[in-house]
């Protein structure tokens, strides 16, 4: 059923129905609304082979890795903190949970206001989308972990940090990295969502800068780069997270 | 003390401090305003009824966003869940579909569709609509073989079947999914409406923001985010006295 020869097959099919339908769409609807699928990865590979294209990515590249590191830290200091005191878990869960599923975005003149247009406002809005969803995996990898591992750390006497690094983190690498994926995808989307209201550079800002314009040509050509970058990155987070499940089970 | 009351002693004294630091001149006024001066702010705006159309409209929006994810979710989970190569073609799709930066696609909409409700909506139902298929097919998937043995004991056919047993069987989970859906709805519609609108909530923050009109921009935000929460508070109530009558 899962022989990788078969998931290529599907995976190929899959993306031939996607273009199949985008082309379909493009003759429904013209060249007025979008671009022909060759056409936009013909432009997208001109963009990649363009010099004034790239600091643009690397900013976004920048951003969104400094936002990662810092969800990822901040999710599982928050999810530890909770997860090993029962009544913290029980006081935080639902407000994590809560502030998880509010519409973030709302808040984007918030951060704006504190952290000022540019890299720090970015980083913070990308961070504010990834950390909820890492912390809530966090905490609870801590309270499904066999509460021999703990009892044990702590007849040792080993101090709260080394329970975290030692016993904690390996124990709970498996369902935390789920968290991550999921944190991934929400980072990217936060980063990008703060360059699109917040920055005068990066993917972000390149594409409300096409929206403003009515370059559809590159709003396309962007869409397709980020669709694909974004669809890599999650399949190959996705694969070692089924990895890190099957090692643990 | 009870984690209930734990929560709200928290909240009081983070509100206290956030008073207090305004009060006191710690934070800049054209940053933050305190706490007060926001509900007050938002009763005058509630009051004046300038605001009830740019509400309705987004909530409107939100609605329709959310109950076409639902419905159009648990119809195509249900046939994905029967068809077991297109389930596996989709796999693939439905894992990495929330790594795509969705709000890429609004100004296509809006070139095909125009600058009206449409997109908007559309964006609200398309985060959702994943987060519903998904937990479809999982729930599904949890039906024990006996109740689907039952069912064709008794020659239901497939579409009873699948409305008489193994949807009701599911309903906890895909209840999952229409938590993820409700929340969806509200960030794609309203990101939606921030990033290129004329009318709707997230317009009229993005507007008061870029006149540096903190006295209607904060509590707007602050409705927009008390809707959200009591609605997913309704939403958590509600499947709570589901699951409880289930266990009896």
């Amino acid at each position: 059923m899962t022989s990788p020869v078969a998931s290529l097959l599907r995976t190929t099919i899959l993306i031939a129905v996607l273009v199949a339908a985008w082309q379909l769409l493009f003759a429904f609807a013209g060249p007025d609304a979008l671009t022909s699928p060759r056409a936009t990865a013909l432009y997208a590979l001109q963009l990649l082979t363009t010099a004034s294209f790239y600091p643009h990515l690397i900013e976004t590249a920048q951003a969104f890795g400094v936002a990662l590191g810092i969800a990822i830290s901040c999710g599982i200091l928050i999810g530890f903190a909770l997860g090993l005191y029962r009544f913290a878990a029980e006081v935080g869960e639902p407000v994590l949970v809560a502030l998880y599923s509010i519409p973030k975005i709302t808040l984007y003149p918030v951060v704006l206001l504190a952290f000022g247009i540019g890299m720090p406002a970015k980083i913070a809005f990308g961070a504010l989308h990834g950390i909820m969803p890492i912390a809530i995996f966090a905490l609870g990898a801590v309270r499904n972990l066999n509460p021999v591992y703990l009892k044990a750390a702590r007849v040792m006497r080993l101090p709260p940090v080394r329970i975290a690094t030692r016993v904690l983190l390996p124990a709970a690498i498996p369902e935390i990295f789920t968290g991550i994926r999921i944190g991934f995808s929400l980072t990217l989307i936060g980063t990008l969502l703060g360059e699109m209201f917040a920055s005068q550079r990066g993917l972000g800002f390149l594409l409300i800068q096409a929206i403003g314009l009515h370059n559809i040509r590159l709003i396309m050509a962007l869409t397709l780069l980020l669709v694909v970058i974004a669809v890599t990155a999650s399949a190959a987070l996705l694969a070692v997270d089924r990895r890190l499940r099957r090692s643990a089970s | 003390m009870t984690p209930g009351q734990a929560r709200l002693a928290i909240a009081l004294a983070l509100l206290l401090v956030w008073e207090a630091l305004c009060r006191l001149g710690a934070i800049d006024r054209f940053a933050l305003i305190p706490p007060s001066e926001i509900l007050w702010d938002l009763g005058g705006i509630l009051f004046s009824a300038r605001m009830w159309p740019a509400i309705g409209k987004t909530l409107g929006n939100v609605a329709i966003a959310c109950a076409g994810a639902v419905l159009v979710g648990v119809i195509l989970g249900t046939l994905i869940h029967g068809w077991r190569a297109l389930r596996e073609t989709l796999d693939p799709l439905f894992a990495a579909y929330y790594a795509i930066p969705v709000y890429a696609f609004y100004p296509l909409f809006i070139v095909i569709f125009g600058l009206g409700d449409v997109p908007q909506i559309l964006i609200g139902f398309m985060l959702g609509l994943v987060a519903v298929v998904v937990n479809t097919i999982n729930g599904l998937d949890r039906v024990p073989r006996v109740l689907l043995k039952t069912a064709r004991i008794h020659r239901l056919g497939r579409l009873a079947t699948a409305l008489q047993v193994s949807l009701p069987y599911a309903v906890p989970t895909i209840f999952t999914g229409i938590k993820l859906a409700v929340a969806y709805s509200f960030i794609g519609v309203i990101g939606a409406e921030l990033i290129m609108s004329r009318t709707g909530l997230g317009y009229e923050i993005g507007f008061a923001y870029n006149n540096f009109d903190n006295a209607v921009m904060y509590p707007l935000i602050v409705l927009v985010l008390a809707i959200a929460t009591s609605v997913n508070a309704l939403f958590f109530l509600w499947e709570k006295r589901m699951l409880a009558r289930r266990r009896r």
